[in-house]
């Protein structure tokens, strides 16, 4: 079962530490905080995918398995 | 199913529904035009079946149908129901008119739904100080099982979020949480939250029936609607309508255009700006294809006179100013937008680059949000540079074309300590 990457907007602070653990996934938007690449994650990255996911200070950045259905947008 | 029908009379169905006679402030006017509320208990089930057969969809601009929210909280237990009259969209004004006019319709409907949900809590968020007196004095006059405590929220765009709403009825901040009320809401129960004017239909649904409600509006998108209408009316507010009725009808209701029309504004500042054609019907299925939706059926007339991207650039302002400050590409994704777009309006983008970076921005912001405010934000600026694609030529060349400068969207200061 393929994983994805997914940032909590509300908790993310832009640190910015794990598009410097995983560059080939994460890129950086012009105030610092993290844009995922689309699609599943490629198996050979899971493990520098973990490390970026713990090493993430404000617990924002998960690792779900791909079933999980995204929330629907919500609007006021 | 039949006793819940069993009032239904069909001479009683006129139009409008919700604003029919005037106002019924008093328990004892509003029981003399809709009788009394039919009672549910026991008969949930029955109750979303019918509700599921009117087709009665959330009023407050998602357009969810209330039947599936309905059936979702009835499962859980010690639920909770809030209406939602927070009406946070400034060029809105009918939750808080059907709330001042008509409490007893919504605080029937939120009955109603307490009984349909089980639920043995229930609230109603207004920031409207009038509303909230309103159903007050209405709750007062009644002797409901499950009496809603009215609550009185900050005067905020963002505020009426519903997951903000229960955020700020836990005792947080009027800010989305990204929680699903649905799953964890007020202290953690499931919660229903429903906007006040679809709380108002369904106390008419449960009264008269799925059939009477389908008697109005289209097949697939049954009823009346609350709309509010502003700009070039010679009578701008609050009018009640059938689903499919024009936009040149809508007008002729307030009075008909006061000035010759460049663009209609349809669903506030998560809307889309069109093109005048006046016989477009209100429906999602007529504004879908041009990429719009009707939202919470807010429509602004924009005379010709004034210049749509310096009204558009306000408004887009005044929505990054309302972020809730919570999400990087929201907070600065939607100032650097305000900010281009501000360049573009007051034609000092003739380079081009302000009108380049918009597109640029756009690509870092598109659902990079906790809530639809960013995405809400974007649509709105996007319609703008294109229904008014001539003027961002003419501002490009350093000339706007405007004649009259007088605000037509409305864009409230940050009332302060909120």
């Amino acid at each position: 079962m393929s994983e994805r990457l997914r940032v909590d907007p509300l908790l993310c602070d832009a640190y910015g530490h794990c598009a410097e653990l995983l560059p080939e996934a994460i890129t950086l938007d012009e105030w610092g905080y993290p844009i995922i690449a689309p699609g599943p994650l490629p198996e050979d990255l899971l493990a520098d995918a973990r490390r970026a996911v713990s090493a993430c200070p404000k617990l924002a950045l998960r690792l779900e398995s791909q079933r999980t259905l995204s929330p629907p947008s919500r609007r006021p | 199913m039949s006793a819940l029908l069993q009032q239904y009379e069909p001479e009683q169905a006129v139009r409008p529904r919700l604003l029919v006679g005037g106002a019924s402030t008093t328990l004892a006017e509003h029981v003399a035009r809709h009788g009394p509320l039919p009672r549910i208990a026991g008969r949930a089930h029955d109750a979303i079946d019918l509700i599921e057969a009117s087709g009665l969809t959330g009023r407050g601009g998602a357009g969810f149908p209330s039947a599936t929210k309905l059936r979702g909280i009835a499962r859980g237990k010690r639920t909770v129901v809030v209406g939602n009259g927070t009406e946070g969209e400034p060029a809105s004004a009918k939750d808080v008119m059907l709330m001042t006019r008509n409490p007893h319709l919504v605080l029937d409907g939120l009955q109603a739904a307490a009984e349909i949900v089980g639920a043995d809590e229930s609230y109603i968020a207004v920031a409207s100080r009038a509303a909230a007196a309103a159903l007050e004095r209405a709750t007062a006059e009644r002797a409901d099982r499950v009496p809603p405590a009215i609550v009185q929220v900050p005067h905020r765009f963002v505020a009426g979020e519903e997951s903000a709403v229960v955020h700020w009825l836990n005792g947080g901040d009027a800010t989305p949480t990204g929680r699903r009320p649905f799953e964890r809401g007020v202290r953690g129960r499931p919660t229903l939250v429903q906007n006040v004017e679809t709380l108002a239909h369904l106390a008419l649904i449960v009264r008269h029936g799925a059939e009477w409600f389908r008697s109005a509006g289209l097949v697939d998108e049954p009823g009346t609607v609350l709309a509010t209408v502003s700009g070039a009316v010679h009578r701008p507010g609050v009018i009640e309508i059938e689903v499919g009725t024009t936009f040149r009808a809508a007008f002729e209701r307030c009075g008909g255009l006061s000035a010759p029309i460049q663009a209609v504004l349809v669903g506030g500042y998560f809307g889309s700006w069109l093109p005048p054609d006046l016989d477009i019907p209100l429906s999602d299925g007529a504004l879908r294809p041009l990429g719009a939706s009707l939202g919470a059926r807010t429509i602004v007339a924009l005379p010709d006179s004034v210049c749509g991207l310096v009204e558009s650039s306000r408004a887009a302002r005044y929505m990054a100013e309302e972020s809730a400050g919570q999400c990087g590409p929201c907070v600065f994704g939607l100032a650097a937008l305000a900010d281009a777009f501000h360049a573009v309006a007051a034609c000092e983008a003739m380079s081009g680059d302000a009108l380049d970076r918009i597109p640029r921005l756009h690509a870092q912001i598109a659902r990079r949000g906790a809530c639809a405010h960013p995405d809400g934000t974007l649509r709105f600026v996007a319609s703008a540079l294109d229904v008014f694609a001539a003027e961002v030529d003419a501002h490009r060349r350093g000339r706007c074309t405007a004649t009259a400068h007088t605000p037509i969207l409305p864009t409230p200061r940050k009332r302060s300590g909120q």
